[in-house]
């Protein structure tokens, strides 16, 4: 048969690599800043800069940007070598390229303004979030039209995970993304309470297992073999590892919202798959750790090796905790606290970032045709990320166990025995550590940079990689005897669409019936909407984070109820777009903030955000004295009272005409109250449209009790 | 309540299809095939005559 000559495009992965160095570098110094924040709050200058604007920023750096280059990196590095086939098209993939750094710059830009749609994850707005799904199209396209005109019949299991990540990252971010604009940079999320909580968990679990896991082992089953020159330990394994892991990954989102008010059925099933979730999460690690038997004297020597083994044992500790996270009784002690942020990082760290320090390690020499620059600088990076992230991740644990344990103790006489503030301070010292751990890893990254630097300053791209293979034999038919899962190979086209059905089964089967059963949602009469003063002051809740440090859900514990009040219900959510139920209680919880045991005054807000620290000696929250003098925005009143509307929020008709008056004489109200605490200040300002938000919060059901 | 139930039934239908293919799969010994696959990724074809030259 005649051999085709080719070449493999060069240009592309490259630029992915560089784009994975950039903002994997951006990435981390934003974390870090935000790790010190914690520790030196007055590090927290100007409205853009506040841990609650940057700490998005962060994770959506270190995930769309750092680890989504890397994703494409890998891809288009490996994709184009198992098919034997350049890439369909150049054009698609350099405005694939381009279109997804613009996304990140608008991010970038966007997110420290304040314009979020406050859903963890999924904060950029929705002209973002339409760019998004158009860019990730043309990576689809880009890469079936490759996979059609492939010269290798056979898709290798790496393809497989690459297909899994396309499909069902578009589902993910089409579902949670429904939301309705009322300005250009503005919208509501379509979903509220509730259902908004269960449609972000299953979203943000699913970002975790098809952004951030899926496309990494694609990478581990091509690059890890390929650094070892060995093939996969088991072939037959890897199979079953991936038809295992998205089948039950896509239902373990609800171990989010264990103990909240989620309906309990939907909690169990999120908890039953997260706990298989170990059996192909394991067996994939060890398919990965057994590659390497007989070549483990190499690991000694290869950096690259190095690298891999500790980014898929990362995995694996990653993938046995998430199960035990998922257990009530665990997630009871370990939920809200630092320690799931030392759970995540220890993925994130681990995982994610040295395999991409091992694949680009491994992968700039080849594409540069020259030897790495320094062996000795590559090992160095990796024992400072090794380290980095011990000693990001052991503080961590110590400290979100401890936490926990205060939150929870008793006084013989029944009296919680430390506020809330105490426990904060103590954790002072183990985050000042954990910034410690950030900083060796970012040190490590730097040394990368300069190595990779060097190496493409001593090399030159071969920007257009000669290859040649067979042309593929046309095939369509089944041979009789043939077996199903090597005729599924060949189809690409089959194989997403059994993909598309296997996971949306799955989420369908767990949000459709919570969208379609009312009562899953116990309508509670007391419980009505936000006055227009009360939405634009949520509005600014949203806008500023606070989510990131506040919870809104009081779990059903005798800890929790003595300190911020009865727990919350489902009920007291139906007009929450969008929910902020929180996953981190850096700060209090703030669901019954206006009645409760942590009830304050006007006042007392009023000082409280003007200089936290004036207030709670110790406190470690941003100032948002910003809002003291800042004019709220009247003119969206009745855009949002109208898009709430729409959303089935029951505002009476003709309400929007006459919000304004009612939002500045509930204004004049708070003014008046402050007036009485010798403040003087206008009803316009954005402090008093916050204060009437946490003044509203947790009061309907108090309503309720005193009838 | 029903969607409980609904729910519990399609899970269990969908889960034992999925457990019926593959007990089928490896009892008519479908995955064969399973290693040289593994070892040809190895494999990345260059030209013979020129390990990795430029295109014009």
């Amino acid at each position: 048969m005649q051999v085709e000559k080719f070449y493999y495009d060069n240009r592309i992965v490259k630029n992915f690599a560089y784009a994975t160095i950039l903002w994997g570098v951006v990435g981390m110094l934003v974390g870090l800043y935000a790790a010190l924040q914690l520790v030196f709050p007055s590090l927290n200058v100007t409205q853009y800069g506040t841990f609650g604007r940057l700490r998005p920023l962060h994770t959506n750096a270190v995930i769309f940007a750092f680890v989504g280059n890397g994703i494409f990196m890998g891809v288009y590095y490996s994709l184009q070598r198992l098919l034997k086939a350049r890439m369909y098209s150049d054009l698609l993939s350099k405005i694939h390229f381009w279109g997804w750094q613009l996304i990140i710059v608008a991010a970038a830009i966007t997110l420290p303004l304040g314009l979020t749609n406050g859903a963890e994850y999924a904060e950029l707005i929705w002209p973002i979030d339409i760019a998004i799904t158009v860019i990730w199209v043309v990576f689809g396209w880009n890469m079936f039209a490759t996979i059609i005109k492939r010269r290798e019949k056979h898709l290798y299991v790496a393809i497989w995970f690459y297909i899994a990540t396309l499909v069902t990252v578009a589902v993910l971010h089409i579902v949670r993304s429904i939301e309705l604009p009322y300005s250009w940079l503005h919208s509501y999320t379509w979903y509220a309470g509730v259902q908004d909580a269960l449609v972000q968990w299953w979203y943000g679990h699913n970002a975790v297992a098809f952004f951030l896991t899926t496309p990494y082992l694609g990478l581990m089953y091509y690059f890890l073999p390929k650094a070892a020159n060995r093939p996969v330990y088991s072939y037959r394994l890897s199979i079953i590892h991936f038809w295992s892991l998205i089948f039950l990954y896509i239902w373990a989102g609800p171990h989010h919202l264990l103990y909240t008010a989620l309906p309990n059925w939907a909690q169990s099933l999120g908890i039953v798959f997260s706990i298989m979730l170990i059996f192909p999460s394991w067996g994939g690690m060890i398919n990965g750790l057994l590659t390497l038997r007989g070549a483990w004297d190499r690991v000694r020597d290869d950096v690259v090796l190095k690298f891999m083994v500790v980014a898929v044992t990362a995995y694996g500790m990653a993938t046995f905790e998430g199960p035990m996270l998922s257990l009530k009784n665990v997630s009871a002690i370990a939920h809200y606290t630092d320690w799931i942020v030392a759970h995540v990082h220890v993925g994130a760290l681990g995982w994610n970032g040295m395999l991409t320090f091992g694949v680009i390690y491994w992968l700039i020499p080849r594409i540069f045709s020259t030897p790495l620059y320094s062996k000795k600088l590559a090992a160095n990076h990796f024992w400072l990320g090794t380290l980095g992230i011990i000693f990001y991740a052991v503080p961590l644990y110590w400290a979100g166990f401890t936490q926990s344990s205060m939150w929870k103790e008793f006084t013989e006489s029944g009296q919680l025995k430390y506020a809330f503030l105490e426990t904060v301070t103590y954790m002072k010292p183990f985050y000042a550590m954990r910034s410690l751990g950030g900083t060796l890893y970012l040190i490590g990254a730097c040394l990368m940079v300069y190595n990779v630097y060097k190496t493409a300053k001593a090399g030159k791209l071969v920007a257009d990689e000669a290859a040649e293979a067979a042309p593929m034999i046309k095939e369509e038919a089944r041979h009789k005897g043939e077996h199903w899962h090597r005729w599924i190979e060949r189809k690409p086209m089959q194989m997403m669409i059994l993909a598309l059905v296997v996971i949306l089964i799955g989420g369908a089967i767990e949000i459709i019936p919570t969208f379609l059963v009312q009562s899953n949602v116990p309508t509670i009469s007391s419980v009505k909407p936000y006055t227009p003063l009360e939405l634009q002051g949520r509005d600014i809740y949203v806008r500023e984070g606070c989510y990131t440090c506040h919870s809104q859900m009081i779990r059903p514990f005798r800890s929790e109820t003595e300190r911020y009040g009865e727990y919350s219900k489902a009920g007291e959510f139906v007009y929450d777009h969008p929910f902020q139920w929180g996953s981190k209680r850096t700060g209090p919880d703030l669901a019954r903030s206006g009645t409760g045991n942590l009830k304050k005054s006007d006042g007392w807000h009023f000082r409280h955000f003007r200089e936290p620290s004036s207030m709670s000696e110790g406190s470690i929250m941003p100032p948002y004295a910003f809002m003291l003098t800042q004019e709220l925005d009247t003119s969206s009143t009745a855009a949002k009272i109208n898009a709430m509307r729409t959303l089935g929020v029951p505002y009476a008709d003709g309400f929007e005409l006459t919000a304004n008056e009612h939002l500045l004489q509930q204004a004049t109200g708070i003014v008046n109250n402050l007036k009485a605490d010798s403040i003087r200040i206008s009803p316009t300002k954005e402090v008093i449209a916050l204060i009437a938000y946490i003044q509203r919060m947790g009061t309907d059901i108090s309503k309720q009790k005193n009838n | 309540m029903s969607a409980l139930f609904i729910l519990i039934g399609i899970s269990l239908m969908v889960a034992a299809s999925f457990l019926a293919a593959f007990i089928w799969s490896v009892g008519n010994g479908q995955y064969d095939d399973d290693y040289t696959p593994s070892v040809r990724m190895l494999f990345d074809n260059e030209p013979k005559e020129a390990g990795s030259e430029k295109k014009s």
